[in-house]
């Protein structure tokens, strides 16, 4: 996979040919642009040269969303909504359609490799400062796809009907009823009814297979059209379109085809490897892709014992059940996923990546990245004791990364950023 | 086209032209507004369900004393309560670690605003869910159950709130106001039937 371009002029193309003038592919370019699309967005969309490991998760992410909108095709050819069927429908995916148990543990787990891949995706903007300006908009989009992420999988897990998923609902959907004067009304009218109910079961279902996936497609359409106009980001935060050779291509640039392309092929194969392990031998990976409550009907006489979201949600569940106020908690909870909002204005440091940033961004992201993840597995433990102190000193570090900002990248004290980026041939 | 129907440049009445532009988006903006209202009135409660969520009947003859029943009223659980006189008493001593003593904030008819939150002091009706995040609580009726000072109540398993045996809710609970009482009346001593009072129907 080496990559011959230290000088920075631009390998010729494999496989690169000139367009035709006659015969099917000159009718075609005549009705159709393909060939000018893939020169411009393809093989002659210049990415930075410098691209590590960090940089597999966006195309994973594309490739998930294509692998949850198949096996949610099928899936949906033998799930019957409704509070009568749908547990009934699952088991019988899970029991007499052939391959059905593959079909929905490839979904199931898709969904939660969804949010690792994105999860990840979002540490390498923090990381290399890609949310800076000009990509504003690139992270904006990118987020607007998270929170329609959140969406889709909460209802997602809605669909089986087992008694987490009625009980998830109950607990999420009465979070809008914490809402002043509008609460009570607004939660009657998302369930239909009086309760959790096959009103609600049905327009969840609706909304996870239509409308939510259709958004989800056409803001990762914009997402990519926002980093068409941008280009990536890379590593070393520096901008590769200003440095140009004769050629007018950016010097520290290669073409995405075949150059990424290839790279991204090795990180889905692995991707793929380590995902079909947890599909075949563990597939509900002991109760943090599936829990084990929903193997149980929904129960609306019964409470589960302790009631817990999907790992992915669990950081957020976290902080809701750190404050001894539902108003205040169900806010903060709010606060904690709309503070990625405002990122790249708070984040005030001259540089954009990590490599040239000080001790006091280096810090404050790793304290992020532990609170993060304490987070979550405090999202998944009882609500009492020592466990509930935990949640209320790594929320205060989770809302203080983003609120002190402002401040401690502006004072942190950063290195000289190079002209041209790091990169050491292999 | 003639030449005459030809508009110069500097003929255009440009204000005019906007003015017209702003209406037109504006009228249609009216328009998308009105049709939007079918679509988000059909996520209310159907005719069906509110049909299914008429009142509820319970013979309370067969619920003996210091007993809970737990019958169904709009989806919801409510929980009925037959509480024996020391179970009265020990609703009282504690008004000190309530958040809402007074029910002030929180959700009940006014027949049930007082310190027993009930119509007659013997029987509790409740909607059992809990006021934080609709979580069933669980009865914990016996003086000392969960730590040596409890008065006996109800314990939320999902996120730990607690109410003592009149639903009211206790600090340090993520609740924030007491359990609600649902509307309900007794057509006969024997007969509690739930979703009607004086007022009529819920």
């Amino acid at each position: 996979m080496a990559v011959k371009t230290a000088t920075g002029a631009p390998a010729p193309l494999p496989g690169g040919s000139a367009p035709a003038k006659n015969g099917f592919r000159a009718w075609l370019n005549k009705r159709l642009p393909v060939d000018e699309f893939i020169s411009s967005q393809v093989t002659g969309y210049y990415a930075p040269k410098n691209f590590n490991i960090w940089y597999f998760f966006g195309s994973l992410a594309g490739v998930v969303l294509v692998l949850q909108l198949v096996t949610g095709i099928f899936l949906t050819m033998f799930y019957k909504p409704g509070e009568a069927t749908s547990f009934d429908s699952v088991e019988f995916i899970m029991r007499e359609v052939d391959y059905g148990w593959l079909i929905r543990y490839l979904h199931s787990t898709g969904a939660s490799a969804f949010f690792i891949v994105v999860y990840l995706h979002m540490f390498r903007a923090f990381l290399y400062g890609s949310y800076k300006a000009p990509r504003e908009l690139l992270w904006l989009v990118g987020m607007a796809v998270y929170l329609a992420l959140m969406a889709e999988a909460f209802m997602g897990y809605v669909l089986p009907w087992g008694n987490m998923s009625f009980w998830g609902a109950q607990v999420i959907v009465n979070l809008f009823g914490t809402i002043p004067g509008i609460g009570p009304g607004l939660v009657e009218w998302i369930r239909g009814d009086y309760g959790i109910a096959d009103a609600t079961l049905n327009r969840f279902f609706s909304l996870h297979v239509a409308a939510l996936p259709l958004a989800l497609l056409l803001l990762v359409l914009l997402h990519l059209v926002a980093l068409r106009q941008t280009g990536s980001n890379n590593p070393d935060g520096i901008e590769i379109k200003d440095k140009l050779g004769a050629d007018g291509k950016p010097l520290d640039g290669i073409p995405f085809h075949p150059y990424y392309t290839v790279k991204d092929v090795v990180g889905i194969g692995v991707f793929f490897v380590l995902f079909a392990i947890v599909v075949f031998f563990v597939p509900t990976l002991g109760g943090l892709f599936l829990e084990s409550p929903n193997f149980d009907p929904a129960n609306p006489m019964s409470t589960p014992e302790h009631i817990a979201p999907v790992w992915y949600f669990t950081p957020y569940y976290a902080i809701l059940r750190a404050v001894p106020d539902q108003r205040l908690g169900a806010l903060l909870m709010l606060l904690a996923v709309v503070s990625f909002l405002f990122v790249p204005w708070l984040d005030r440091s001259p540089v954009r990546s990590m490599r040239y940033r000080g001790w006091m961004s280096r810090t404050a992201l790793t304290l992020f990245a532990i609170a993060f993840v304490a987070l979550g597995y405090l999202g998944l433990q009882p609500a009492e004791g020592l466990y509930v102190l935990l949640a209320r000193i790594f929320a205060v570090i989770y809302f203080a990364f983003f609120w002190l900002m402002p401040v401690y990248t502006k004072l942190d004290p950063v290195k000289p950023v190079p002209e041209r980026v790091v990169y050491h041939a292999h | 086209m003639a030449d005459h129907a030809v508009v110069a440049d500097d003929e255009v009445d440009l204000s005019r032209r906007k003015f017209l532009t702003r209406a037109t988006i504006a009228t249609g903006a009216v328009g998308a507004v009105f049709a939007a209202v079918p679509f988000i009135e059909s996520w209310s409660p159907s005719e069906r369900a509110r049909a299914q969520g008429a009142p509820t009947e319970l013979d309370l003859s067969k619920l003996e004393v210091g007993q809970m029943s737990t019958t169904v009223w709009r989806r919801s659980p409510i929980y009925v309560v037959h509480r024996s006189p020391d179970m009265v008493a020990r609703v009282a001593g504690h008004d000190g670690d309530l958040k809402d003593p007074g029910s002030k904030d929180s959700v009940q008819p006014d027949y049930a605003k007082n310190a027993l939150r009930s119509r007659t002091p013997d029987f509790l009706v409740l909607i059992g869910t809990c006021t934080h995040l609709g979580c069933l609580p669980k009865q914990r009726f016996d003086k000392g159950e969960l730590y040596p000072s409890w008065p006996g109540g109800f314990f939320c398993p999902c996120h730990g709130s607690r109410f003592d045996l009149a639903g009211r809710v206790f600090d340090g609970s993520p609740a924030s106001i007491n359990l609600r009482v649902p509307p309900y009346s007794y057509p006969n001593p024997s007969t509690l039937v739930i979703g009607v009072d004086e007022k009529g129907a819920a």
